[in-house]
């Protein structure tokens, strides 16, 4: 995983609420084995639509994405921060991020950030804005406004580091050999 | 474990899973008693395992399945989508390398996971369950904390056993009273998503307690736990009582002899302890329930059959009116139109909600001895093979058939739409699945999620139907 520290970019917003991963990424392109080459199918029944702000002008090369509250719910499926970081997302901003959708996107390296109402509403009104976001000093930036944002410690170790969880569970062994000694409820 | 503390039955399930308690710094470390593993979210997590050359650490304890991308055309096994054929072709051999169970598409327990773990007696009470997938909450009905996770996380599964979490809260939602004749647990669940919104379980895991709850039979508990999700929640939960265990015994996969009194004995203390207390509560009154559907693009905007749908002007938040109307247009519906008459083109009957054998009963009451109206193509969609022999042992497949519905064979189907059965655009669905999102069960189609009652009313009556006028 590519470490994440500090990132500056311009925004695209996707006002929505309840934007689900059904629409970051549709079902049809959950066929592949692999997790790359999903960026071409990101919001790919929206994409067509005309003014939709992913592939304009303004959007190119921006790696954050404002969306309205909830981004994220619906399915597990992974595919969707693969999408959002293949297309070249490193960053998504909500009022409220969906639990799995987050727990996802935090093992990718695509950060999650939470901010308070007053701070989304002034991003969502003013797409394209630069945004400095520090993650070590758990921080987004723009326009003279400084919000913070929460963040598991853990994960964002995990991030500044870009090493992942499993590394971290394999080092757990001897804990688990424990446990099942111990416990090892229900299968017999 | 210390017994001073009155415990809920999360949390008795939590420390006992426990590898490692959690600090600031680090997530707990969570047992995973059962992996359950379905041909879409596995691929690349297995391909994790050996890019660091690790093995699946307890295969016995993991059990796979061919559901999402499975064809469901009448006696037939052939998979006509290369793609969906490699993936399941990836699977098969991933199984076969790891020495993991698998249900192969065909084979006699093939069928939807979250329908075969509960069938086979794989889930018990206070086992930790996980799977690549969202309505993993559904095993929350048998007293299990189940629930969906993400590939990497898979990948960590089959390496280790173990996840990394925080413990979520818990929410109480208590539901007394009962549920009228012709509304079903499917309008509980959506009831209850009405009322928390599409993040109102956000972080928490929903325990499910009450009259109407205790009232419930084991599939019905099913069908609410695995809208579970659809409010955010983390997962569902009832705690285990004579029903569960009714429907556990003798099941191929449960204990049995004195393991099985052992595993009694340990069930019975599940329940959380007299005194334990909830983060949040909320009252659902079953009385006061009706048949509901949704008219909206996702699961919480729903209203009763025989109400209409809101007007965005009447919405005071902005954002939440903008939402409405957005859906309103995409469903192809005008403010305070009556939904009931609404026109529709396609019934599914099935998915992970809505497959099981109760489900199809409650289908074939209304339908036995009347047709699907014409111009509605109607699928009838088995969550397992154990639920298709035992539909046509029973004679259903004879009522749907007779009935000008389609008979296919077990598997996910037009609730997720990668198989090929999907709407077409424009065209509207009294669906018993789960999600109502734009697109979900076709680009350009549109779902109205209601019970098996509902969607087989709606069938015969070509047009969104009040059950109860139905009903013999």
């Amino acid at each position: 995983m590519e470490p994440f520290r500090k990132l500056e970019s311009r925004t695209v917003v996707i006002a929505r609420a309840d934007i689900d991963t059904d629409q970051i990424i549709p079902a049809r392109f959950l066929k592949g084995t692999t997790r790359t080459g999903l960026g071409r199918h990101l919001f790919a029944e929206w994409r067509a639509l005309p003014g939709f702000p992913l592939d304009g002008r303004e959007a190119a090369g921006a790696q954050v994405l404002v969306a309205g509250p909830n981004f994220g719910c619906g399915s597990s499926r992974e595919h969707a921060p693969w999408a959002l970081l293949d297309h070249g997302f490193r960053a998504v901003v909500s009022s409220s991020i969906a639990d799995i959708f987050r727990s996802n996107a935090l093992k990718n390296g695509l950060l999650p950030v939470v901010v308070d109402p007053t701070t989304h509403s002034r991003l969502l009104s003013t797409p394209g804005v630069r945004v400095t976001i520090d993650l070590e000093a758990r921080s987004i930036a723009f326009d003279g406004v400084r919000a913070i944002f929460p963040v598991d410690p853990f994960s964002r170790r995990c991030l500044l580091d870009g090493t992942d969880e499993l590394g971290f569970l394999l080092a757990q062994e001897a804990a688990i050999a424990a446990h099942e000694a111990e416990e090892l409820p229900c299968t017999d | 474990m210390g017994q001073s503390e009155p415990r809920t039955l999360f949390a008795k399930i939590w420390d006992a899973h426990l590898v490692a308690r959690e600090t600031d710094e680090t997530p707990a470390v969570l047992y995973v008693d059962l992996h359950l593993v379905h041909e879409v979210t596995s691929p690349q997590a297995f391909a994790v395992l050996r890019e660091r050359g690790l093995r699946v650490r307890r295969p016995e304890r993991t059990v796979a399945t061919m559901d999402h991308s499975t064809p469901t055309t009448p006696g037939r096994f052939i998979v006509e989508d290369a793609q969906c054929a490699a993936q399941l072709a990836e699977l098969k051999s991933n199984c076969g390398e790891h020495g993991i169970e698998l249900h192969a598409l065909g084979a006699e327990h093939q069928g939807i996971v979250h329908v075969i773990g509960p069938e086979l007696g794989l889930t018990q009470p206070g086992m930790t369950i996980v799977c690549g997938d969202s309505h993993t909450s559904t095993h929350g009905a048998l007293g299990a904390f189940a629930f969906g996770i993400g590939t990497s996380e898979v990948a960590n599964v089959l390496a280790t056993q173990s996840l990394l979490q925080r413990r979520p809260r818990t929410l109480e939602v208590r539901v007394e009273g009962r549920l009228r004749p012709g509304v079903s647990a499917k309008d509980l669940a959506l009831a209850i998503i009405a009322r928390l919104g599409t993040s109102g379980g956000a972080g928490h895991v929903i325990e499910y307690a009450g009259s109407a709850v205790r009232a419930l039979s084991m599939e019905e508990r099913m069908t609410v736990c695995n809208m579970s999700i659809e409010a955010g929640a983390r997962a569902g939960l009832i705690a285990p009582d004579e029903t569960t265990f009714q429907y556990l015994a003798g099941r191929p996969r449960a204990p049995w002899g004195a393991a099985w009194d052992r595993a009694l004995e340990r069930w019975r203390s599940l329940p959380g302890d007299p005194g334990s207390r909830h983060d949040k509560s909320i009252a659902v009154d079953a009385d006061a329930l009706e048949p509901i559907i949704t008219f909206g693009t996702n699961p919480s905007m729903s209203a009763p059959v025989r109400g209409a749908v809101p007007d965005p002007a009447s919405v005071a938040d902005p954002s939440a009116r903008a939402a409405l109307d957005r859906a309103l247009r995409y469903m192809g519906l005008a403010p305070g139109q009556l939904l009931l008459g609404h026109p529709i083109d396609v019934v599914f009957i099935g998915s992970c909600t809505n497959s099981r054998i109760g489900d199809l009963r409650a289908a074939a009451t209304v339908l036995r001895g009347r047709k699907v109206a014409p111009g509605v193509r109607a699928l009838v969609v088995p969550g397992s093979r154990q639920v298709k022999r035992d539909a046509e042992s029973e004679g259903l497949d004879r009522v749907f058939r007779d009935a000008g519905a389609e008979w296919r064979e077990p598997g996910c189907s037009m609730c997720i739409a990668m198989n090929g059965d999907q709407l077409k655009p424009g065209q509207s669905a009294v669906s018993t699945s789960n999600r109502n999102f734009e697109g979900r069960q076709g680009p350009g189609g549109r779902t109205f999620l209601a019970s098996p009652l509902t969607a087989a009313a709606s069938a015969v009556a070509g047009a969104i139907a009040d059950p109860r006028e139905w009903m013999r």
